[in-house]
């Protein structure tokens, strides 16, 4: 039902990825699916190490190779298989088609080229004008993301660190790309200046129609400028809806433990609740269900196989095998 | 500082601005005495040697022999005397400055053009390259470098370009090793992951942003090879091999002079001398550059 949706962005199916190294092979990646639409934003939430930032690496193909190995599955970015293109199409689709927004500004920028160089480099590379023109075209870009023209020629180290993630920025946007990977983008940030760069980015995004992954953390941040929003645990999406399904209609155990350690800001005597252990080592996964050994519902059937997807609505589905039974519920829906 | 960059930004309107790292090196290097000292010595040197031919005439001074006014000392017609010959040993230092900058230089070259090359390519793809470009290099590193020198030369014969090829292929092992381990450091940053992510092909990370992040430690490494390639010249003209009389160069000149070493001391001292005080210019420079190209230095 509603993986039949028209005009999809991006199409990923079944992926895998490990790392496969001596002390081990680390599944880091297990059975994603991720369908977006043009234009609409995706959050995927996980703790570390859940294999988002992997995921997002794929779609570019710059899984490091090795050790990672695409094992299986198939990305469709606008159409075009990415896991079978020559290197040199990906290069040219690559900050052209999709771009990505690293971490942290202060080590995803070059410390010997300008900002302005390094706008006017993607701009070069991707669109077939003079080095004059794509100079224009960077300064202009520094102006879209709140910066002055004049600065094209300061080095990384002049700037704050939220005006170099807007430096980041306005390179991710340079070619008008269709989607925007989004990693974590403001983890580096403090508070007051994630929601500028947070404000810029929702406005950019909009304005140049882009599609966005967004990976974060930060459930506030989902909240803030997310349409659907995929919950990854182990390397699989244990549940994906809609904001609303998600915040309002939560149904995995997983999903319900991350609200639960997110402060109360009505009432402030009310305890963190946070999920107890820890994610399981990605290099030995339990042979059921990932979350089972820190989950409160756990039972008997919950090691024994991998649950699969479960459709509760045309838009949200969850992977719990307690669902099978009729009447359950987590009590965050009981609240 | 701050108003430094409202003072630049208001003076050059909306142009596009550029106030670079050199600028802030060079604010640096300034600050360190021996540095500059070495940087005056040598733009004298180079000065001398670009004007030699206004100081002295080459044919009437510096390789026209006089048997009678050989070996006198240092004196008002000839200010550091003159040698076996009667030629005017100042002179013929000043000429001779000419072929030792320009084999440094020349010869620094072409290592830096080869090693780093080298270095470059085996630390950026590793794996079977880097071990096969390495092992190589290990294979020019075992052979003495002025032995080697001295092999390639006497198997292609002495002359000037020679003596240069020599030299720079046989400091080729020393840029590599350098490149390629700052290659190491700087492959793995995040930015040359974002590079990768704009859609930079290899050429272009290499080029345009591992080589500029390496630049350091290849400047300090240039200013002290110039130093030792003037040496190796020298030490190949003093066994023969280098340049051929009676062109004038710093170390045949020694080598010339050893035999009147008891009666003529100042035959040997002033080439002597010149190489000395050249070499030392180049490692003060060098050893300047270094500390101001050294972020963790920064005040």
């Amino acid at each position: 039902m509603a993986e039949q949706k028209k005009d999809l962005v991006l199409d990923i199916k079944d992926l895998v990825i490990h790392y496969e190294t001596d002390d081990g092979v680390v599944e880091a990646v297990n059975g994603i699916d991720i369908q977006l639409e043009h234009g609409k934003t995706l959050g995927l939430v996980g703790e570390t190490g859940s294999g988002k930032t992997t995921t997002a690496l794929s779609i570019l193909r710059l899984v490091p190779d090795p050790p990672g190995v695409i094992k299986s599955g198939s990305i469709k970015l606008d159409g075009k298989d990415v896991l079978n293109l020559p290197v040199a199409e990906l290069e040219a689709i690559r900050g052209n088609l999709v771009s990505m927004i690293f971490q942290d500004p202060m080590t995803s920028l070059n410390p010997v080229l300008t900002v302005g160089e390094q706008i006017a480099e993607v701009i070069a590379l991707h669109e077939n004008i003079s080095e004059k023109e794509a100079q224009t075209k960077a300064g202009d870009m520094l102006e879209v993301v709140g910066i002055p023209r004049e600065r094209y020629g300061e080095y990384p180290h002049q700037f704050s660190g939220g005006m170099k993630q807007r430096v980041v920025i306005a390179m991710a946007l340079a070619c008008n790309p269709k989607l925007l990977l989004a990693d974590e983008p403001t983890t580096a940030l403090d508070v007051t200046i994630q929601a500028q760069v947070l404000e810029t980015m929702k406005k950019l995004r909009e304005q140049y129609g882009s599609a966005m992954i967004m990976i974060t953390h930060d459930l506030g941040i989902i909240a803030e400028v997310c349409d659907e929003v995929s919950v990854v645990y182990a390397g699989q999406i244990v549940e994906h809806g809609t904001l609303e399904d998600i915040f309002e209609s939560t149904m995995h155990p997983y999903t319900e433990g991350l609200f639960g350690s997110l402060p109360n800001i009505e009432e402030r005597k009310a305890r963190l609740q946070p999920i107890t252990g820890l994610m399981p080592d990605p290099t030995n996964l339990p042979k059921g269900c990932c979350f089972a050994p820190r989950c409160k519902y756990c039972t008997e059937n919950c090691a024994k196989s991998r649950p699969d997807k479960k459709w509760v609505s045309d838009t949200h589905y969850v992977r719990c095998s307690r669902y099978e039974e009729p009447g359950f519920q987590i009590e965050r829906r009981g609240q | 500082m701050e108003a430094a960059k409202i003072n630049g930004a208001v003076q050059e309107g909306g142009a596009v601005k550029r106030r670079g790292q050199a600028g802030e090196i060079w604010r640096r290097l300034k600050k360190n005495k021996m540095a500059m000292a070495g940087l005056a010595v040598l733009v004298l040197l180079i000065l001398v040697s670009i004007f030699a031919d206004v100081l002295f005439d080459y044919n009437e001074i510096v390789i026209k022999q006089d048997t009678s006014i050989r070996l006198q000392g240092p004196s008002g017609a000839h200010w550091l005397g003159t040698d076996e010959f009667g030629r005017d040993i100042l002179a013929r230092l000043v000429h001779g400055s000419r072929v030792s900058l320009s084999v440094g230089v020349i010869a620094v070259s072409i290592s830096l053009v080869i090693g780093g090359a080298l270095g470059a390519i085996a630390g950026f793809y590793g794996g079977k390259t880097d071990n096969l470009i390495m092992r190589f290099i290990d294979i020019l590193l075992a052979v003495p470098s002025l032995l080697l020198s001295i092999t390639i030369v006497s198997a292609l014969g002495p002359s000037i370009f020679n003596l240069m090829l020599a030299i720079g292929v046989s400091s080729v092992p020393s840029y590599a090793r350098i490149v390629r381990a700052s290659v190491l450091t700087v492959k793995d940053q995040e930015y040359v992951e974002a590079a990768r992510c704009i859609g930079a092909n290899n050429f272009e990370i290499i080029v345009s942003h591992i080589i500029p992040n390496c630049m350091a430690p290849i400047i300090v490494q240039v200013s002290l090879k110039v130093a030792s390639a003037i040496l190796s010249t020298s030490g190949l003209s003093f066994l023969g091999l280098g340049i051929k009389a009676p062109t004038p160069e710093w170390g045949a000149m020694l080598s010339g002079g050893r035999a009147y070493l008891r009666n003529a001391p100042h035959l040997t001292l002033f080439p002597g001398l010149a190489i000395i005080i050249t070499i030392l210019a180049l490692n003060l420079l060098g050893d300047g550059l270094r500390d101001a190209l050294d972020p963790k230095l920064k005040k």
